[in-house]
């Protein structure tokens, strides 16, 4: 039977667009925090990499206003989310330029700016790698000569000895008999380089030592749980006094997942107890001192039958994740397990390797390494298709992974609508539709790619939430799940709304503080929809069932007569029978002899997947259940090119996504606009440029150019999937960062349709396309 | 050296002591607790500073505060001081935003673009607001609002 839902799966004005748009809500930079509060500035390195000799702060901290200088003397340990690479204040070398080498604490940003400045740092030019094929090669410097011995996970396999911070393997069935039986076997080379986050909001965090030892922080965060374990590990507190209070956040994508300057300010807090110290980033520290996006040099190679059905695929990934691979390795490992696109292949190879570089350091950017990998797939799969003389989207149909058949690492792969995607866009975008340009020097072409994406999180990750009412019958919900923007607030609000039968104006969820909402690992690789999701409907059950207990005690009904709905409970054998929650939530219901039944209603829930298991065979990938479940989705692009300028605009954009059940079908497509927007960027425009001593050339929105309003589609077709995922809360499954991945594959290959040029490298710039148009090594046959 | 600057703001006169190298967004934000104004960049790149001076949008990171002597500044705190602004208010209906940081200094530039041009098309609405970056929405429902706006100024739409 199908359920009738009264909030879920309708459309709602975000829980919290009103205090967005009147300025309400709170920031962290926006908070008060009184005279008492010191600013911090970093020192950071000009060189990319080389040995500190020595450190001279003893004029700094002569300047009138200056509280504390910090250095790694103070702080020797390392740290990292997966692996302990990174330092706090780096001791013997830096790594990256901008790697902050000392910090300052004042009583104005001003003062700790100028004394940073006063800092004598003597250094030793060491040889600079800035490409991943240089970290591997032989006798290259070790950038972590260490590696061996830093603390890891179980399931990361560390290199020593190299610059591989880690390294993936899958070797699924018999990739040589595989490529021996293919007829066709197509081959590509891609690269794609570091792009950067650019969350309107840089990091900003707020840290205080209260004077009876008590840390309290307050952070631009998508992790605020797992930012209080490594502050309470790493400083040997206990956990209950360390407290991460997540304010709103100006944007995440990944780039405030995990932790990085939030321990700068608290070492700068330790030094200055019963002072909150604040430590902002600028614009250009947020471009070095945040992190950016992996960049990847690939090597695809994919075998077919005659029919176009893919026999063999051998793909070799060298990821160039900067100075520290702390996040960046997780990247690796789960494109690692994943990197052959949405299709079923008997015989994969993939090789999945994290090159320490000097670039800025990288790690979760919405996509998690997924977008990167896949320009590679789906610009060979349009190639391949064009020798085959099969239609691209056709060679993509024939080879979509099904329900039941085995994914990478040979576990079966979950209900999908990946046909019902492609086939929607495929129908939206016209394909297989010639269209002109009115004007004779432009053509008009059209690219398609498919996607997938599973949650990368180590297998026992979890949510939790409470539900607690109040006098009238409205609840408060507490998780510490995170709003984004990407719609959080609203969706837990709504799943608890549904189960509870309550209007959603009487739903409020609350941001995370980890003194008060229960545990959540990180908002990260779109699974709080899910994970968080599950949490909050289980608190949800877990309240209403001891709202029915209270009502069957207290009226003599059997609860599995009664329901709630409208803002209270309804007897199914009683038509007249209706007690609001105002009632009796918090003040128990009065029985005929004048005492009391029942009390305060709470509700807690959790959620875990008890089926993962990330410790695979490291020679082969094989043996465990590494991902909980893919989303699916493709998307396509209609662009119109000058063929002189090679100047692109693109017309019309079209992505379908499988998310399961849309719990807000209106914010579900803000995702897929926002997010093919940032793809948008990605694929077009953006690229960090650094010099031959990594030194970035456009650190500032004027050189880093990201889409603004007039740069985007005017046509944008965003399109909702639902098929269920079987563990899914009312059967949602993330989807939005998957929205991002299809969009650089595209553009290309409508680039590839349109002039038969080939462009390899992102971004797909007007440059590349007018002087490649011509040039036979860039040719593609249609 | 330190000047005592005197403006209004949002509607009422204001005095504070400023340095004559302090930027107007600071002053805002640290000494007159006006925050809905963000800092993004600081170099007038992103927009999220916007603010209004004697009715023009103005980056109020790299308006030195001694500027605005004797002038009128409006921030998102006084434009709603009546409740919400029509564009406000279609903001909302249309979830324009979603991490929402740079909300204030679109309904600033958008507030300024319609004072002088209640109708504009649509080309004419994405110029004028260019030079406000979003990295969530995409920009669609900040467009589909402003033309709902644009619409109902024009009598189009009720």
């Amino acid at each position: 039977m199908k359920e009738n839902l009264k909030v879920v799966g309708h459309d709602a004005v975000r829980l919290d667009i009103v205090e967005k748009v009147l300025g309400a809500a709170e920031y962290t930079d926006d908070i008060a925090f009184g005279p008492n509060l010191l600013h911090m500035a970093i020192l950071g390195s000009p060189y990319a990499h080389a040995e500190i000799l020595s450190i001279d702060t003893s004029e700094a901290k002569k300047l009138p206003g200056v509280k504390a200088v910090i250095t790694g003397e103070d702080y020797p340990e390392k740290f990292g989310l997966y692996l302990k690479d990174k330092s706090i204040f780096p001791v013997d070398r830096v790594r990256q330029v901008g790697e902050q080498v000392a910090g300052v604490v004042a009583t104005s940003y001003e003062i700790a700016r100028n004394a940073t400045k006063l800092i004598k740092v003597e250094y030793k030019e060491l040889p600079v790698i800035l490409d991943p094929y240089d970290s591997i090669a032989e006798g290259a410097i070790l950038i972590h000569p260490d590696l061996g011995n830093y603390v890891i996970e179980p399931w990361l396999e560390a290199q020593p000895g190299t610059n591989i911070g880690h390294l993936r393997r899958i070797r699924k069935g018999d990739i040589d008999k595989g490529f021996a039986e293919a007829e066709t076997i197509v081959e590509g080379e891609y690269h794609i380089p570091h792009v950067a986050h650019t969350c309107i909001e840089t990091h900003i965090s707020v840290s205080k030592f209260s004077l009876d030892g008590r840390l309290t922080m307050w952070n631009s965060t998508q992790s605020p749980h797992t930012q209080r374990n490594i502050m309470a590990v790493a400083l040997g507190m206990n956990h209950k006094d360390v407290r991460v209070i997540a304010p709103p956040i100006g944007g995440g994508f990944g780039g405030k997942a995990g932790i990085s300057m939030e321990v700068m300010a608290a070492a700068g807090a330790k030094s200055c107890p019963g002072h909150p110290v604040k430590l902002r980033w600028t614009r250009e520290e947020e471009f070095y001192n945040s992190s950016q996006r992996t960049g990847l040099r690939n090597k695809v190679k994919i075998g077919f039958k005659k029919n176009g059905k893919i026999i063999a695929f051998k793909h070799e990934m060298f990821w160039d994740v900067g100075a520290s691979a702390e996040y960046g390795s997780n990247v690796v490992n789960a494109t690692g397990f994943s990197a052959t696109g949405p299709y079923y292949i008997p015989n994969v190879y993939i090789d999945s390797k994290a090159c320490y570089t000097n670039n800025p350091t990288c790690s979760a950017y919405r996509g998690f390494g997924y977008s990167e990998f896949s320009f590679g797939i789906e610009s060979t799969m349009d190639k391949a298709a064009k020798i085959m003389g099969i239609d691209a989207v056709e060679l993509r149909r024939i080879n979509a992974i099904k329900e039941g058949e085995g994914v990478a690492y040979d576990v079966p792969m979950n209900p999908n609508g990946l046909i019902e995607c492609i086939d929607k866009v495929a129908e939206e975008i016209g394909w297989g539709i010639e269209e002109k340009s009115d004007d004779p020097n432009k053509i008009i072409a059209k690219g398609f790619a498919s996607v997938w994406k599973a949650p990368a999180m180590p297998a026992n990750e979890s949510s939790s939430a409470f539900i607690k009412f109040s006098e009238d019958g409205s609840i408060n919900v507490m998780v510490s799940g995170m709003e984004l923007g990407q719609g959080l607030l609203t969706v837990m609000g709504k799943i608890a709304a549904e189960v509870l039968g309550l209007t959603l104006d009487k739903v409020r969820v609350e941001l995370p503080d980890t003194d008060r909402n229960p545990y959540e690992w990180q908002t990260v690789a779109s699974h709080v929809t899910w994970s968080c999701g599950n949490a909050v409907k289980r608190a949800a059950i877990d309240a209403k069932d001891k709202i029915l207990d209270t009502v069957q005690r207290a009226h003599f009904i059997d609860k599995s007569q009664l329901y709630l709905e409208d803002n209270g409970v309804k007897c199914t054998t009683q038509d007249s029978f209706y007690i609001p929650f105002s009632d009796f939530v918090i003040t128990g219901i009065q029985t005929e002899h004048n005492t009391w039944v029942g009390g305060p209603i709470l509700g807690s829930g959790m959620f875990m997947p008890e089926y993962t298991n990330a410790m695979v065979d490291p020679k082969t990938g094989l043996g465990g259940h590494p991902m909980v479940h893919y989303t699916v989705g493709a998307g396509a692009v209609k662009v119109e090119i000058d063929k002189e300028t090679g100047r692109m605009k693109v017309l019309k954009m079209a992505e379908a996504f499988d998310l399961g059940k849309a719990i807000n079908p209106d914010l579900s497509k803000d995702q897929i606009n926002g997010g093919f927007v940032q793809g948008l960027g990605t694929a077009m425009w953006e690229q960090c440029i650094f010099d031959e001593k990594g030194k970035m050339l456009n650190d500032g929105f004027t050189d880093y150019k990201i889409p603004t309003i007039v740069d985007v589609p005017r046509d944008m077709n965003p399109i909702l999937v639902e098929v269920p995922q079987p563990d899914g809360p009312y059967g949602a499954r993330g989807h939005s960062e998957h929205t991002m991945i299809p969009v650089m594959p595209a553009i290309a290959n409508a680039v590839a349709n349109g002039l038969s040029v080939r462009i390899v490298d992102v971004p797909v710039t007007a440059e590349k396309i007018a002087m490649r148009m011509n040039d036979p090594k860039y040719k593609e046959e249609m | 050296m330190n000047h005592i600057l005197k403006f209004n703001l949002n509607g009422e006169a204001v005095e504070v002591a400023v340095k004559s190298n302090e930027k107007l967004l600071d002053v805002l934000r640290d000494k007159l607790g006006a925050v809905s104004a963000k800092f993004g960049c600081g170099v007038a790149e992103c927009g999220a500073c916007t603010v209004l001076i004697d009715d023009l949008s103005v980056r109020s990171c790299i308006t030195f505060a001694v500027e605005v002597e004797g002038k009128s500044v409006v921030t998102l705190e006084g434009l709603q001081a009546d409740g919400p602004t029509k564009i406000q208010k279609a903001f909302i209906k249309h979830n324009a935003f979603q991490c929402g940081f740079c909300a204030p200094g679109f309904i600033m530039s958008a507030t300024e673009l319609i004072s002088k041009n209640p109708s504009p098309n649509e080309e004419e609405m994405r110029h004028a607001l260019a030079g406000n970056l979003c990295r969530c929405t995409g920009y669609q429902n900040i467009v589909d609002a402003m033309n709902e706006v644009a619409e109902d100024n024009k009598g189009g739409v009720k």
